[in-house]
Order: C-alpha cells, then structure tokens, then sequence
C-alpha cells in the first residue's frame, strides 16, 4: 500500500480527494429546484448542499463557505430565491475567489422554476468537462485531513470499532496527518483525562472549559448522560460510558481546539466543539449526526471514519464516509452499508491490531478513489442550522 | 495455539477482551456463568459470580481505593477489595467524577 496518490489540486494550495460540484440552495424555498438540477447526475459526483434558513445567522454562512470551497470540491453552483436574507453575493465571492468555476442562480430573477432548472442542468453539462480536466499531482498522508463521529452507537461501540478507530488516529499522526474528534457532550466525565493530553496546559484549560460548556448546555436541554441502561449493559460510572467515546481520539497528543469552520493549521490531532457558546438558544446543539459531519467537513475533513453499533448508513456530501461497524450481528444485518467489521474482534476472529490496519489501509484507499459503500449505495446527507460561536481564543491553538 | 486479541500474550481466556495493556479489567465477549474456569494471565481462576456479555472482571487483584483502569484510563476506583476473576460493577467501584464547575461552585461557596 502506498502512502501517496493522485490528489486534486486547488487554488489555496490545499488539496482533494473528489472532484464533486455542489449545487447549492441557499434558503428551504430554492430546495426543490437545487435537487431538479442535480437529480440526472446521480452518479457523477454532483451533490445538493444547502441551509434552509431564511434569517441570516453568521455561523450557516462561514460553514457554507467553507463546504464550498472545501479541497473535495471543485466547482459550485448556489440557488437563490431570491428575497432570503443568506448574503449569497459574499458566498459567490468567495468561491470565485478560490478560482473555481462557479454560478449564481436567482429563481425570482430567471423565471420561476422550470427555467432555473433549465439554466442549472445547462450548467453543470458544461462545467462537468473542465472539471475532469482540473490538475492533478501527488497527495501524501501529511495532506489528509480525517475526521470521526460515532453513531447508533450500541454496548460494542466502545469495545471494538472506537479503539479501532483511536488506534487508526494514532497511525495517522504518526504519519503527520491532521486528525479531529469531536462531540464534547460525549466526554463528560474525560475532560482531566483530555487536559493531560494537551500540548500546553492552557489549552488543557480550554478543552475543560469546552467540556463544562457542553455539561451545562446538555442540561438546561434536559439530557442527562448517564441512564440507567448503561449499567445493565456493563458500563459502572460516567468516566467509563464517556471514555467509550473518547477512545477514538487514540493516544496523541492534543494539538488544538477548534470550532466548526476553523481548519487546523498543521498536522496533529484536534478537538472540534460542535456545542455553542453563550446561553441555549437555537436548540440542540446538532439534531443529528449528519449535521456533526457537515462541521468536521467545514474543518477540511478530506474524509470521516463513522463508527456504529446498531447501524447507522448515512455517507455524506462532499467527503466520503467509511463505516466501522462494531456489532457483529448488525454487520451481517448490514453488510452492504458497512466498509469495516470490526465486530470480528468481539467474536474473537480478529484483533484490534488486525481491524486496525484494514481501516488504514482502507482510508488510504478511498482517499485514492475507492467508494466507500455509502457512496456506491448514493448517500450525499448534508444538514446545516443555526448557531452562535464566539471567536476561537488564541490559547485554543498553541504555536 | 490461537492468540488471544490484544490481551496480555501470556494466555488470557478467548471469552475476555482486554482493550489496553495496562487494564486491571477485562470484558467479557460473552456471558460466562458462574463456577466456570476462565484463564487470566495463565492462572486458571473459578468465577463466582455470573459475567455478563459487556461487563467487567478484574484480571489481578485490586485493593479497596485504588483506580480502575480500561481503555488505559481510570474509571472509577474500587470501595472495596476486588478479587482476580471477580465480577467488577457498581458494586465495588465508584465514580469519582465531580464536574469541574460543580467544584468550582463549592470553593466559591
């Protein structure tokens, strides 16, 4: 297996692993005439993206920017209303600014829905080409960017597929990769733990604070972590459940917080805080995971390592999702929707070490253009709401 | 001779994942029954008490206060002497997890 691969090159110097085209709504009321453009390129890479908000809100604005000039993408096409209050102008501009090709549809202004798809198919026929002809040159390890995210998660998330995953972080680290965890709520109980592991202890102070802040927006929402069927399923106390999660982080040292949108400066493993700052106000802090993906994407995540027990099949736009299923009964229920089975390790018929590799050796293959099964199976989930975050603090990413 | 996954290479039982070296506990992979032998670093052991698929046996002996350690990382410690072989739960260990901010709010007190 080799280290390198053909990489997709980009303006910014960055670079990606798929070429998609967005199309891109920017309001719940463009939606429909964004999936009619993308609807007869099933298979070529064109993915529907959008914020179905009509208020502005900061926060949907940078993390569209981001996708869209995300190393994954190489041309965009944003839908409009046309009355919606998303600064579509400010969105158009930076994505013109990435050099690549891009287009601006305004349904008010084209004519209503029947010539806005017209306009937009057209569009993309002839974008598709010079797309295809985009540069090329080698990518290394040290350029990827992986993200990971557990869902469905069940009694064997924490025994096999998340040491997995942890160990697969370790292995990228070592190799210079960026690599980022996230999910604050789920580490209740880890935060001292997490401190120790930071490259300085101000930034140890940090991840505390980012993990006190996720406990108390938990629980003015009313979600304890702690139920009582963790303990009928073997789990004692909260340091436990919560370290279930956390071991997907693996052993690295902690280089960084960061907050959706921000991209890591330098290789090394990252903590994302997906919980927003100041009092609860737009709800939960993700209302699925799909919208936890869609953030570690905003941070460049070339590519996501999902860990499951029960059986999530969710992919994603824009980067590939691998799935690393824990459960072995749910694999062989499963099995289409899954890359990894990492349940083996729970029937005895492999070991940690074993699955381990295979989920390295795999990230180095879909990052050389393997589909991975959501793909093949044409997920392209993507969800955006409101938030409110403050400024990342400059003790949050140590020189 | 089939190797157990990563659990100590001197002979722990196929039943037992132990998830990191240093781990004082181990999980079963399946329900083991009482009176059953099971085999912890090459020491036959007689469980006396039913494990549980997912739950946790302490594979040395652990005395009252001292932490337990899965994942490499300390969970909780022991309120009383624990066995080798023994079943490891609510029972005999406790969390001792305080909120930061819950000890914060107890200095401003």
């Amino acid at each position: 297996m080799t280290h390198s691969w053909q990489g997709f090159v980009r303006a910014d110097g960055r670079k990606g692993i798929r070429n998609v085209l967005v199309v891109a709504y920017l309001v719940e009321c463009a939606h429909h005439v964004a999936r009619q453009i993308v609807a007869p390129f099933g298979h070529q890479d064109v993915h529907l993206i959008g914020f179905p908000g009509c208020y502005p809100n900061t926060y949907a604005q940078r993390i569209m920017q981001r996708v869209a000039t995300h190393p994954n993408v190489g041309a965009v096409l944003l839908v409009s209303l046309g009355c919606e209050s998303f600064d579509r102008t400010g969105l158009a501009e930076a994505v013109a600014s990435s050099r690549r090709p891009t287009a601006t549809l305004v349904i008010q202004q084209h004519g209503g829905t029947a010539a806005t798809v017209d306009a937009g198919r057209g569009w993309v026929e002839q974008t598709l080409p010079q797309l295809q002809s985009g540069p090329r040159a080698e990518m290394r390890i040290d350029e990827l960017v992986v993200g990971t995210i557990c869902g469905g998660s069940d009694a064997t998330s924490g025994l096999t597929a998340n040491p997995v995953c942890g160990r697969v972080f370790d292995m990228l680290v070592a190799h210079g990769a960026t690599c980022i965890f996230e999910e604050t709520g789920e580490l209740i109980g880890c935060e001292q733990h997490m401190a120790s592991r930071a490259v300085t202890p101000e930034l140890g102070q940090t991840l505390i604070a980012a993990v006190e802040k996720a406990a108390r927006y938990y629980s003015v929402l009313g979600h304890a972590s702690f139920a009582p069927g963790n303990a009928e399923g073997g789990l004692s106390t909260i340091e436990e459940k919560s370290l279930g999660a956390y071991c997907k982080s693996g052993r690295a040292p902690i280089r960084g917080l960061i907050k959706p949108g921000d991209i890591p400066p330098r290789g090394g493993l990252y903590l994302l805080d997906v919980v927003p700052d100041g009092e609860v106000r737009f709800g939960f802090p993700n209302i699925a995971d799909n919208a936890e993906t869609v953030e570690l994407i905003s941070c460049g995540c070339h590519l996501i390592l999902f860990t499951t027990g029960r059986g999530s099949v969710v992919g994603s736009a824009i980067s590939p999702v691998i799935k690393v299923c824990a459960n072995p009964e749910t694999y062989h229920r499963l099995s289409a929707d899954m890359d990894i089975n990492a349940g083996r390790i729970l029937e005895g018929q492999a070991t940690q070490e074993q699955v381990a590799q295979e989920l390295f050796d795999l990230v180095l293959a879909v990052a050389a253009g393997s589909r991975t099964a959501s793909e093949r199976l044409g997920h392209q989930e993507f969800l955006l709401g409101y938030k409110f975050f403050e400024p990342t603090p400059p003790a949050c990413l140590p020189a | 001779m089939n190797q157990t996954p990563q659990s100590s290479p001197e002979l722990t039982d196929p039943r037992l994942l132990q998830l990191a070296p240093e781990d004082n506990v181990a999980v079963a992979r399946r329900t083991i029954a009482a009176g059953e032998q099971i085999l912890i670093a090459g020491q036959m052991v007689c469980l006396s008490g039913e494990i549980p698929v997912g739950h946790k046996l302490a594979v040395r002996h652990i005395a009252a206060g001292q932490k337990i350690i899965k994942y490499g990382a300390p969970i909780g410690s022991a309120t009383r002497d624990i066995a080798c072989g023994e079943h490891v739960h609510t029972h005999n260990i406790a969390s001792e997890y305080l909120p930061a901010y819950t000890q914060r709010g107890l200095i401003a007190q």
